[in-house]
């Protein structure tokens, strides 16, 4: 097909409605950054195996390289611009920080995002669940030795934060 | 912008997806969870002409227990798959494999009937297709039929499925009282496509074996059920040493392809090493020793 016309779609991000024109095959992550300007969200294998592109769609971790702009009328989509409040870090933002769970943080927005959503789930995981689920996220420079440190030590804090009963 | 273009529709009931389907021709896909159509599309392995989502087809989601067997929706993601009371309940072996599919966010995306039809011949669900003999019932504008899972898989993302069809449901056998199940993969990075995976379940009468049987991927252009091969060694005492006369069977009776990356003679190890495994945990679980 060599002519397909650009539709107009509403992308809701981070609760703010985006007018965008668009074809269909534009991928999410492209909308974000090149159309709503939202260059939090980083892309990098484009095909699904880094992790960097993730964001939350209905809450749920999602990578936008595999999902088309057009899909998601109808739904929510945050990004890591959504995660801090009036410039204060989350707990988990915080915690990444501190334990230098970063360092050149290309893959840290897709971190970020699972996390929020995974420690929501899941507010008492294990090393071992931490890590199942952060194999779905490459980071090459810190061994991510720090990065488990990190969300454990945000997964305490949010424990606390929200007076957490263990089950 | 990765992908070539394509037109899109986004059709809100499975008749109209199907309409819309035979409308578009032999060159439009049709999109569910898009995890592994996505990556083809980005590289350009695959070209189609328009995209039919069927992301708004809610009657496609759902787990429901028939009694004998569990129907799964086609539309059903893999983390509702690996999270369900139901699914873990009734046919852990599914809950097993759907919980080593991919990563997290993947899980969270991709749906049975993507991973059926796309029939990647490493992937969890059609190997657990395969294993437990399940009916894939698909539908089409003439009406539904339903095709045994040895039938769907024709070769490499090769199956059953016409043109102008879509897969509407998955029905899993249960199952059966004093039966464990286990599945095993192996691969070089977690989350990774299997090089080799292992399903079996095994039924106990006390300590003997009353039914086996065991599916593999890794070592054809389909998943392959070894029934056949394990099938003499019921009736007898399974232990570690009977688990592994088993497994040296199996290993004797596949000829995966002799590929210099991935040596033949490894793929049989791990069959062999796998299989092994997945047969002694198969077995504790049906005597209630390991959860």
């Amino acid at each position: 097909m060599s002519q397909v016309e650009e539709r107009s779609i509403t992308l809701t991000v981070n609760g703010q409605n985006h007018e965008l024109h668009v074809q269909p095959r534009k991928l999410l992550a492209d909308a974000l950054r090149e159309d709503c300007h939202l260059t939090g969200t980083h892309v990098g294998c484009e095909h699904g195996v880094c992790g960097a592109c993730t964001v939350l769609v209905d809450g749920k971790p999602v990578r936008s390289c595999l999902t088309y702009a057009i899909q998601m009328e109808g739904h929510e989509v945050s990004t890591v611009e959504s995660v801090a409040i009036d410039g204060a870090l989350s707990p988990l933002q915080q915690a990444l920080h501190e334990a230098h769970g970063l360092q050149c943080g290309f893959c840290t927005p897709g971190i970020v995002m699972t996390f929020e959503a995974y420690l929501k789930r899941n507010p008492e995981p294990s090393d071992a669940e931490i890590r199942d689920v952060l194999s779905g996220n490459l980071c090459r420079c810190t061994g991510y030795q720090n990065i488990v440190k990190a969300i454990q030590k945000a997964a305490e804090q949010m424990r606390r934060n929200t007076d957490y009963v263990a089950p | 912008m990765k992908p070539s273009a394509f037109d899109y529709f986004r059709p809100s009931s499975l008749d109209e997806a199907l309409e819309q389907l035979a409308a578009c021709g032999a060159g439009a896909k049709v999109i569910a969870g898009g995890q592994s159509l996505g990556p083809m599309l980005n590289m350009r392995l695959a070209m189609p002409s328009a995209l039919i989502d069927l992301n708004d087809l809610t009657e496609l989601a759902h787990i429901r227990d028939a009694g004998e067997t569990l129907v799964i929706g086609a539309l059903t993601r893999h983390d509702g798959i690996a999270q369900s009371s139901l699914v873990q309940a009734r046919c852990p072996l599914l809950a097993q494999a759907a919980q080593t599919i991919g990563h997290y966010a993947i899980r969270q995306r991709g749906t049975i009937g993507g991973s059926l039809a796309h029939a990647d011949p490493a992937a969890q669900f059609p190997l657990i297709a395969m294993t437990l003999g399940a009916d894939i019932e698909i539908a089409g504008r003439r009406g539904s039929r339903r095709v045994a899972a040895a039938d769907f898989f024709v070769s490499v993302m090769a199956t059953a499925l016409a043109p102008d069809e879509i897969i509407r449901c998955v029905h899993f056998p249960t199952a059966g009282a004093s039966e464990g199940s286990a599945f095993r993969t192996f691969n070089r990075r977690h989350g990774d496509y299997a090089i080799v995976a292992a399903a079996t379940t095994v039924a106990l009468d006390g300590d003997r074996a009353t039914r086996v049987r065991l599916g593999l991927s890794g070592i054809g252009a389909t998943p392959q059920s070894l029934d056949a091969v394990v099938r003499p060694f019921a009736g007898r005492v399974a232990d570690a040493t009977w688990a592994a006369e088993v497994a040296r069977a199996v290993r004797a009776a596949v000829s995966p392809e002799d590929d210099p990356r991935m040596p033949a003679v490894y793929r049989k190890e791990l069959t062999e090493t796998l299989v092994t495994r997945a047969l002694v945990s198969a077995v504790g679980r049906a005597k209630g020793l390991t959860p």
